[in-house]
């Protein structure tokens, strides 16, 4: 042990790991292509821990990551070569619930899922609902903002969070926000939403929570072809219905999910539209009967309405688990994540299947269509030489397809490890210096989640202080 | 997940690891569903850290001492196959994994013997009633013994009830319905041998012609679990042969019974009797499922209501997928109302021998049960797994309580006789 390490035991008597059996489980997170083993890993009981723990690496210049469950795709919590993990597994208590101002507080490695649960005897929930939702932290959340099915109609985890305390890569404390929609100033929690871990790590965080909705109506409709679905989905936003959720899964999720949960789809669909209406019950009801007529004259050749909460839930547990699903079609794949327009769902989709055939890949699919936000699967097996790369670069094709139709190289998994190479062709150099001015005000020797997001690992040396910095906007030290 | 594992070298089961190492995508969803990390909260001591830990070793890169503890904590509940959408078999990798590491490890002296010990009794009833009673003996030594021995002291029940040898046969009431052979269990007989009896009654009443088969012995689960292989094959090699006969349906009231007969083809994987005994892992049912699908016979009606709680044994709802039939048995019976439990996923922390050798873990994981079955007002909890009984009964007295035990078949033959 290193004389910087037992400083560390000292700070940290019954949460540090070290031996090879402690940290060969933390060298990936979902995303596997991606692995590095950490000098250590802490396991921080409070806020003061996690300030303890950021001041170490400060001192012997040691770069950290921030982990949640580990369930990142894009290598997120990935750790960094000799670097420490800050994994906030033990920072999983509810602070807080107050029913009548709707908000909870919470530490940053309680569990999404649970959010909900814990509201539910109010008639509360917490919205945003990524298909991991039963496993993935608050905190890791709030890093990417995180997105589901269900955030068509009420946004990202950015509307949904109202503040966070966070340790500044200083460690200094910031909080961020206030408990009430209406902030004063600049905001400083939008710039920390979406961060990826870059900018800090949240320790607390407090939650907006919304009523339950009274009524849902949910549809689950069969189609010949993508396309049709794709179309479909158009079609339903153009007739002016503000659906909660819209998803498409292709055949090969389908096989995958059915495969999982058995959820009864339709086996031989070549693409599934689910669309959920949510709301007072007078309101859905006019609405299901307008989205009958729609979905009627799209093309569908089989239309299954949900007739109770358990046919909801099966339709939806069959989406939810179609991600880890897959792997029972494959043995490796790369999920992918871009965003394009919504009138240009079809021709992406047509534009996948020629780039799968060409690269001789399996690709399977399942999106959140309503918003355009594709989740193309890319399937190989990395015990094939050279089929690793060839998925990598279909990946990368998929990226510039995105970008190419207008939309964006990620929807909600993040950037990462994984796309911080394609950051250059979505932003300017331009863009992308202020983004970096940003972070090295607050993180100059940029230890912070090091490597991710920006292209190329290694950081620059701290450029002078930012225009921000000399108007007393942001302060170091 | 990618990897390097020859499964060549790696032995008879190497296959079955590989795949399903193969299966995990790293996703995580089984996480939440691991007793083990809700106690622990360390990523080693999750399904995922463990398939990652295996896999090391398999291929390696890790020496076994370094993943050893990690894999020694967990429970074999197989919470964690019911969680995993991607449909990894966790419990053949574990079995797999520790009979292939069982061997390779050094284990202290005294450890060895008390292991050997565990399997040289619980599996023989007549050894298992002489331990217990020196056991209860020894309880006044108890602060004088190391911790190991004390924690199965600590299990013993104060008084055993008298031994019964069971009938070879007993015969249907009525016009028979079915004639099936009966796994006796080996703890159960000495610990609870009312759970048998309760069980022959039910058939009975049912219409069930039972066969007892002599020469069946253990199970062979115990021994299977903890990497003993060959021990394992010499118990299972005789039960082939004591259940040979033509059943309807080879019985079991015990859950890790069932499931360890249902793993007889992963045990016998490439000896000659692998097809023999696939046939009978086919023909074993869960006492609940059989009697589900034979149509129970009405029961009179409680003289009172009474608020039941069931509990999932692991090794009915997470090895077998058993969860329905208990509870329809259960619903079945006017007058009850059947409540959940919540977090009724989550093991009780008995899980075999682990409560003897991981004895802290089970602790917490048996009072949270007990809290969680107590959150739900019943009257009475039912589960169908001897383990469990026991640990639940011991939680629920420890935290004060005397709320009855029973078995799912207890119940219902204590309705049939009109005594609730
Ligand atoms: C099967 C599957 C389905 C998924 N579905 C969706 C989906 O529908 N929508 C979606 O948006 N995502 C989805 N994801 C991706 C992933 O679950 C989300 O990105 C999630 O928010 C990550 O949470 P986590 O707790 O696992 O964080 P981790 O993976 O541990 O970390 C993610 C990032 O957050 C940072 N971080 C973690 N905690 C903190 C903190 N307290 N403060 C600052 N930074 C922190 C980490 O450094 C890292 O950069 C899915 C993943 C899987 C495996
Ligand atoms: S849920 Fe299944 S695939 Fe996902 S990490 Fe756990 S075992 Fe692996
Ligand atoms: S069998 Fe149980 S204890 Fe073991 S890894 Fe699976 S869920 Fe955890």
């Amino acid at each position: 042990m290193t004389p910087a390490l037992r400083e560390l035991e000292i700070l940290f008597p019954k949460g540090l790991l070290h031996r090879p059996g402690e940290l060969a489980p933390y060298e990936s997170d979902a995303l596997t292509a991606f692995r590095a083993r950490p000098l250590a890993v802490v396991l921080p009981e409070s806020h003061e821990e996690v300030v303890a723990a950021v001041r170490w690496c400060q001192k012997h210049r040691i770069p950290y990551v921030a982990r949640g469950s580990g369930t990142s795709l894009s290598g997120g919590s990935l750790p960094v070569e000799g670097g420490i993990v800050i994994a906030l597994n033990r920072m999983n208590r509810l602070l807080r619930l107050d029913p009548k101002e709707r908000t909870a507080v919470v530490q940053p490695g309680f569990i999404n899922l649970q959010v909900s649960l814990a509201a539910a005897p109010y008639g509360l929930y917490y919205a945003p609902d990524p298909s991991s939702q039963p496993v993935s932290t608050i905190g890791g959340n709030l890093a990417f903002n995180s997105g589901g099915a269900h955030c068509l109609k009420y946004g990202m985890t950015s509307n949904h969070v109202l503040g966070a305390k966070v340790v500044l890569p200083d460690g200094e404390t910031a909080s961020l926000g206030s408990e009430s929609l209406e902030g004063v100033g600049p905001d400083w929690l939008g710039l920390f939403v979406g961060s990826e871990g870059l900018l800090g790590i949240a320790t607390e965080v407090t939650l907006r929570l919304l009523p339950k909705p009274e009524a849902y109506h949910t549809v689950l409709a069969a189609y010949d072809t993508l396309e049709k679905a794709g179309e479909a989905v158009a079609a339903v936003v153009a007739s002016g219905i503000l659906p909660g959720a819209m998803e498409i899964m292709d055949s090969l999720a389908i096989e995958a999910a059915e495969a999982a949960v058995g959820a009864g789809y339709p086996r031989e669909a070549r693409a599934l539209l689910i669309v959920e209406l949510e709301g007072e019950a007078p309101e859905v009801e006019a609405e299901a009967h307008h989205l009958e007529q729609v979905i009627r004259s799209s093309g569908a050749y089989e239309v299954r309405v949900a007739q109770s909460e358990a046919e909801r839930m099966k339709i939806w547990k069959g989406r939810k688990a179609a991600f880890s699903a897959v792997g029972r079609l494959s043995p490796d794949y790369i999920v992918q994540d871009g965003v394009v327009p919504r009138s240009k769902l079809g021709q992406a989709l047509a534009e996948i299947e020629r780039l799968s055939e060409r690269y001789g890949l399996r690709v399977a699919n399942v999106f959140h269509a309503g918003d355009g936000n594709l989740h193309p699967l890319i399937l190989y097996n990395g015990r094939v030489p050279g089929e690793l790369e060839r998925a990598e670069e279909l990946a990368g094709e998929i990226l510039r397809l995105c970008v190419a139709l207008g939309g964006s190289i990620t929807g909600e998994h993040g950037v990462g490890m994984e796309k911080r190479a394609y950051m250059p062709e979505m932003f300017s150099p331009t863009d992308l210096e202020a983004m970096r001015r940003i972070r090295q005000a607050l993180d100059p020797l940029e230890l912070s989640n090091r490597g991710k997001m920006f292209p190329g690992g290694e950081p620059r040396p701290p450029s002078g202080p930012h225009p921000l910095e000399r108007a007393g906007v942001i302060v170091r030290e | 997940m990618q990897h390097r594992i020859d499964p060549e070298k790696v032995g008879p089961q190497g296959e079955v690891m590989a795949h399903a190492i193969e299966a995990c995508v790293h996703c995580g969803f089984c996480l939440p569903a691991c007793p083990t990390y809700q106690v622990l909260g360390e990523e080693m001591d999750s399904p995922r850290g463990r398939i990652f830990l295996m896999k090391e070793v398999l291929e390696g890169s890790l020496s076994l001492e370094e993943a050893q503890p990690y894999i020694d904590k967990c429970l074999g509940c197989l919470g964690c196959v019911t969680a995993c959408p991607s449909g990894v078999p966790y419990g053949e990798l574990i079995t797999s994994f520790r009979a292939y590491s069982e061997p390779k490890r050094r284990r202290p002296l005294f450890q060895k013997a008390f292991r050997m010990g565990l399997q040289e009794t619980l599996p023989y009833p007549a050894r298992f009633r002489a331990a217990a009673r020196l056991g209860r003996l020894a309880r006044p030594l108890k602060p004088l013994l190391p911790s190991f021995l004390r924690a199965p002291l600590e299990l013993l029940p104060a008084e055993l009830p008298p031994p019964e040898p069971l009938p070879e046969r007993v015969a249907a009431e009525g016009e028979r319905r079915a004639r099936v052979a009966f796994l006796a269990g080996c703890a159960q007989q000495v610990l609870q041998p009312g759970f048998n009896r309760a069980a022959l009654r039910v058939l009975a009443r049912n219409g069930v012609e039972v066969v007892i088969p002599k020469g069946q012995v253990c199970c062979g689960a115990l021994a299977l679990h903890t990497g003993e292989r060959e021990r394992a094959l010499r118990l299972a090699r005789q039960n082939l042969r004591a259940f040979s006969g033509d059943y309807d349906a080879i019985l079991t009231n015990a859950a890790g019974c069932g499931s360890g007969l249902k793993e007889y083809p992963l045990l016998f994987r490439g000896e000659a009797e692998e097809e023999e005994a696939r046939a009978l892992a086919q023909r074993v049912k869960d006492i609940a499922v059989f009697l589900v699908e034979l149509g129970l016979r009405e029961v009179p009606p409680l003289k009172e209501p009474l608020r039941v709680a069931y509990h999932d044994a692991c090794h009915l709802a997470h090895a077998q997928g058993v969860r329905a039939e208990p509870r329809a048995l259960l619903r079945s019976i006017p007058g009850v109302e059947l409540v959940e439990i919540p977090e009724g996923e989550l093991c009780c922390g008995s899980a075999g021998t682990y409560n003897l050798e991981q004895p802290q873990i089970a602790a917490t994981l048996g009072e949270r049960k007990a809290r969680n079955i107590l959150a739900t007002g019943a009257q009475v909890v039912v589960t169908g797994n001897i383990g469990c009984h026991t640990q639940i009964q011991n939680h629920l007295r420890k935290l004060g309580q005397n709320l009855p035990v029973l078995h799912t078949v207890e119940l219902l033959d204590k309705a049939y006789a009109g005594q609730l």
